[in-house]
């Protein structure tokens, strides 16, 4: 369907640009940062906060998996933007 | 917005937010390598994959504007707020997908105006392109206007510089990248915001004792109706339970939402961002699963609020008029998140409004270029001209936003009103919309006169309705608004179609269902894909989901 795209055929391999590893970097940074807050910072006016709970650990490390599994998915199942024809073996 | 509402973020909170800004960037100058001409800047190349394009299209509407409302609903009506999304937006986004998308993407017209230009000529492209791209710059302003709030507010930065910070990030990022960096952020933002909201939910509920906590402490305070969304007396503002029940089914899920979902550019043109037709219908069937599980962050922490922020069970208490429940939301987040979740839902809340004014201006600038400048002001330039044009609509309405935000921040009432007055468009639009696509003989003169005359009855209505001629408390009157622009709309269209000349067959392939092949109107290439990325099997699912959620929590 992308007749004016293909009219110049520039490099299409989406590479760092892939928004799955932007999501995945972004989010597993956060995590980090969550995971170190959680284990250095969890003091008891925190935990009166959150009723006890350790939230800036367990959320850190659940966003941490979630980057992790985004930068998988894109290391396993790369985009191929160009041709059309592409999207037949690019299942996700 | 009180002290009271001032976050007590700390250094690792700005450098969450410090870090989501300069992601932000840098996909606005990544897009830019791959912008090479005016359909990459306005269409994106139509080169995104569907659940790309499927979050983007639920994550352009996901402002700030609708987590803190929906919150506020939440906080005042309890479960009944579910409506807006299960009735309200699910079934026209599945009918949008199913029904209407081939028209838009197989006609290859490049904006909504487009197509109204193509099926009914000059007068009905008129209306509709101007009153669009006004609407946009006008709805960028009021989510600048309430970004630059909330930031004074959380923050203490002074209106004035939050409003220009935020204007000169969304800004260089389109001009940069165009729609590509556009979406790319909205699917980001999407996902710093459920990072953000599910652990608010999640520690509120623990905090109150898990669901059944919230149950028996919502049922104790004498308030056991709120945890039940049907037949929503409150939220429709009618007495009567069945009128209310047909209100919020015709009204707000009809009309209302039917007009908005399907004919509104800032929505559409994220389905047409796709490559083939199949993604594009999938677009916003995709979108409508995670639109139905929204709610479950957004409406359920107002619920909790109602429980566990002390201000808000003295408002409910006392039901004291004056409280603003937009602040409920803040309010738990202050009560509840930790310093580092705290610095998350800072980020995500910042890149919803700052989405949804990208969103607002990206459709404003393809509108502008390609529906007023290029078809009334300078045609036949070549496509590098309308590039430029486009980047610079962009300059200009950002400058514009600013002001319009400045009105608001003056006038709030006026904003109010107008923005209701730009809801009037919408509802006669899908009228006009789903007549000219199935109905052949309708002419180009029905197309503009159903158009004016279904927004002057809306305009009717809640002006009779504001100065008191007729008695409807809360949402009635705008449901009974676009109720009377539909039908007006539909009458209207048929009286003057019967007394004008209709435009020739062989003018409308592509634009009316009996008149276009079928060959482009369906993908060639449907039959190769899984059931996961059909788009009709697709619907049957998530038709089957709402169903089945509005059963659950009725």
């Amino acid at each position: 369907m992308s007749s004016a795209s293909s009219s110049n055929d520039r490099p299409q391999s989406a590479g760092a640009f892939d928004i799955r590893n932007v999501i995945g970097a972004l989010i597993g940074f956060y995590g980090v940062v969550l995971v170190i807050m959680g284990l250095v910072n969890n003091t008891a006016e925190e935990q009166a906060k959150t009723g006890g709970w350790n939230a800036n650990l367990w959320v850190g490390i659940a966003m941490l998996l979630f980057g992790l599994a985004f930068v998988l998915w894109s290391r396993l199942r790369p985009v191929v933007v160009d041709p059309p024809k592409a999207d037949a073996d690019r299942r996700d | 917005m009180g002290d009271s509402l001032r976050l007590d973020a700390g250094f690792v909170d700005y450098l969450l937010v410090a870090a989501y800004f300069a992601v932000v960037l840098l996909i606005g100058f990544a897009a830019r390598r791959g912008v090479s001409d005016s359909l990459d800047f306005f269409l994106s190349g139509r080169s995104l994959p569907a659940w790309v394009t499927g979050l983007a299209f639920i994550s352009a509407n996901l402002g700030a504007v609708e987590i803190v409302g929906m919150s506020a609903n939440g906080a005042q009506y309890g479960m009944s707020t579910m409506h807006y999304f299960w009735i309200g937006a699910v079934p026209a986004m599945l009918f949008l997908g199913v029904v209407m998308m081939p028209f838009y993407y197989g006609s290859k017209v490049r904006s909504v105006p487009e197509f109204m230009r193509r099926r009914f000529g000059t007068g009905a492209h008129l209306v509709n392109a101007i009153s669009f791209a006004v609407a946009q710059v006008l709805i960028a302003g009021i989510n600048l206007y309430l970004l630059a709030t909330i930031v004074e507010a959380l923050l203490g930065w002074p209106l004035w510089v939050s409003l220009i910070v935020a204007a000169a990030v969304v800004l260089s990022y389109i001009t940069l990248g165009g729609l590509s960096a556009a979406i790319y952020n909205e699917v980001l933002q999407f996902f710093v915001i459920v990072a953000a909201l599910l652990p608010l939910t999640l520690i509120g509920l623990h905090r109150v004792g898990g669901v059944g906590g919230l149950i028996d402490r919502v049922t104790d305070s004498g308030r056991g109706e709120e945890l039940t969304s049907w037949p929503a007396t409150d939220l429709s503002g009618f007495e009567n339970p069945v009128w209310s029940v047909i209100g919020i089914i015709f009204g707000l899920g009809f009309v209302l939402s039917f007009g908005y979902w399907t004919t509104n550019f800032v929505e559409v043109q994220r389905a047409m961002a796709t490559k083939s037709m199949s993604a594009a219908r999938a677009t916003p069937i995709i979108g409508s699963f995670p639109k139905m599980f929204v709610p479950f962050i957004v409406v359920i922490p107002g619920l909790i609020a109602t429980v566990l922020v002390p201000e808000v069970v003295e408002a409910r208490a006392a039901a004291d008029p004056d409280f603003d429940y937009n602040n409920s939301i803040l309010l738990l987040i202050r009560d509840v998140l930790p310093n580092g979740l705290l610095g998350v839902a800072l980020a995500g809340l910042l890149a919803a409004f700052m989405a949804g004014m990208a969103a607002n201006i990206s459709a404003f600038n393809t509108v502008f270029s390609y529906d007023l400048w290029q078809q009334y002001v300078k045609k036949d330039r070549p496509d590098g001209y309308y590039l430029a044009v486009g980047r610079w609509a962009t300059v200009g309405a950002t400058v514009a936003a600013i002001g319009t935000a400045l009105i608001a921040a003056g006038y709030t009432n006026l904003m109010d009103y107008l923005q209701t007055l730009f809801g009037f468009f919408n509802a006669p639009l899908f009228a006009t919309f789903i007549l000219g696509m199935f109905w052949k003989r309708m002419t180009p003169t029905a197309g503009w006169t159903g158009l004016v005359s279904g927004t002057l009855a809306a305009m009717v209505v809640f002006v009779m309705s504001e100065t008191g001629v007729i008695e409807l408390p809360g949402q009635g009157t705008a449901f009974v608004a676009a109720g009377a622009a539909f039908v007006v709309d539909i009458v209207v269209s048929v009286a003057v179609t019967s007394v004008t000349a209709p435009k020739p067959a062989s003018e409308l392939a592509g634009l009316v269902y009996s008149e276009t092949p079928r060959e482009v109107r369906t993908d060639p290439e449907a039959h190769l894909l899984p059931w996961y990325r059909s788009p009709v099997p697709l619907a049957g699912i998530a038709l089957v989901l709402v169903i089945a959620l509005n059963v659950i929590f009725r």
